[in-house]
């Protein structure tokens, strides 16, 4: 997108703002998996969203609360794709949604992605009550994107944000 | 999309589903609550893969459920029974070790198929180090968990030959040295786990790498009547 129309800006803050349907905490421009906002022509209107992990099922529901709120905006004619490349990495969630997601009760990510043993080596910090004397339980948890962890300290288990 | 292209999408695309379904097969049934979670999340992600893939070919759901066996061109070794736990730990080793080494390489290159390999590659990182903290805790466990292990490789090791023969339509790859890294991988992994590498030949005298050609083992027809009874005896329904 070389340039952008003030419409395609109010479209994009509106695509934006509707919530993740699984972390609701979240809204998609947050979780920075909305690529673009494209008027095509009158009334027709083409959004690009690439999803967290290749199989997230969230996807559909995505996809449609985007069409909603763009047809409830006056836009008959939507389309949503979705774009692989380049791939979505936990860097794209931005500093706000993070914060939220610590408030939350889900450790966010650690930035710079999974790659290399820098990054595991960082603590990961709980999000109750802010030790970093946090364990490992399972690599997968509620949902691909999360790690199940507890905290040595408050001895409470958590979800980690896992690094992508 | 090419034919030649078409063709290695059907294969990766069919890899990712039929483990997919294996994988699904362990909800409700592995050893601890966390495992369930772990290869149902595993089983989500190449099930997304699959759909990207076959989506590229066809009707992603005409594709899944109404092929006969000798469709599909998966690799045998994704086809293969569950088991004990130990034997999916062996067949997750050899087979993320593998995708991991292949998607890179999809990846770092300019074909049809590096924007899916790109992003799948990050999620099999995972699966691959799933697979091996496993190896290492049942390999190096107790008697009975190294016993168990063991064997599951030592099954399914006849089939992980099929892996490195070319697959029509996926370019850019060096097959050779795929099978070079992932040989020098696995076995870094076992031997830290107190295992030992299978030694007899990684393709059976029968098989001549045939998953890809369409030629299925026995367990393989009756998990596809399993994934497609329901489709095929209520087509178009929904929820």
């Amino acid at each position: 997108m070389v340039t952008t129309t003030p419409l395609e800006e109010e479209l994009r803050l509106l695509a934006g703002s509707v919530p993740d349907p699984e972390l609701p905490v979240l809204t998609l421009q947050e979780l920075g998996v909305l690529r673009s906002v494209e008027v095509l022509g009158p009334g027709r209107v083409e959004v690009e969203l690439t999803p967290t992990y290749t199989g997230c099922p969230a996807i559909g529901t995505m996809v449609a609360d985007i069409e909603q709120v763009l047809h409830d905006h006056g836009i008959p004619d939507v389309s949503v794709r979705t774009v692989l490349a380049p791939a979505w990495s936990t860097d794209d969630i931005s500093a706000e949604g993070r914060r939220k997601l610590a408030e939350f009760g889900i450790a966010p990510p650690r930035p710079g992605g999974p790659a290399g043993p820098v990054a595991l080596s960082l603590a990961i910090r709980c999000p109750h009550c802010g030790s970093t004397d946090t364990e490992l339980l399972s690599r997968f948890s509620s949902t691909a994107c999360k790690a199940l962890r507890r905290c040595a300290s408050c001895r409470e288990p958590f979800d980690h944000f896992k690094e992508l | 999309m090419t034919p030649s292209s078409s063709a290695g999408a059907l294969a990766l695309g069919d890899d990712a589903l039929v483990l997919s379904h294996r994988l699904g097969e362990w909800a409700g049934h592995a050893p601890v609550l966390e495992e369930d979670v772990a290869l149902a999340n595993i089983a989500l992600d190449l099930l997304g893969q699959a759909r990207v893939l076959l989506s590229l070919v066809g009707d992603e759901d005409e594709l899944a459920y109404l092929r006969e066996e000798r469709a599909f061109r998966n690799l045998q070794l994704v086809e293969q029974e569950n088991g004990d736990f130990g034997h999916s730990i062996a067949r997750q080793l050899y087979f993320s070790t593998y995708q991991q080494l292949l998607y890179g390489q999809l990846a770092a290159g300019d074909g049809v198929f590096a924007p899916l390999a790109a992003k799948a590659v990050k999620e099999v990182d995972y699966h691959r180090d799933h697979a091996e903290q496993w190896t290492l805790r049942l390999g190096d466990g107790t008697a009975e968990s190294h016993e168990r292990m063991q064997r599951g490789l030592d099954a399914l090791w006849r089939f992980t030959g099929e892996m490195f023969q070319p697959v029509e339509g996926v370019d850019g790859v060096d097959w050779q040295s795929l099978h070079t890294s992932w040989h020098t991988s696995v076995s870094s992994v076992l031997k830290r786990a107190t295992l030992t590498v299978p030694e007899g030949p990684q393709t059976g005298s029968w098989s001549a790498g045939a998953g890809r050609q369409g030629l299925h083992t026995e367990p393989f027809g009756r998990m596809l009547a399993e994934m497609q009874h329901l489709h095929r005896s209520h087509p178009g329904a929904t929820w």
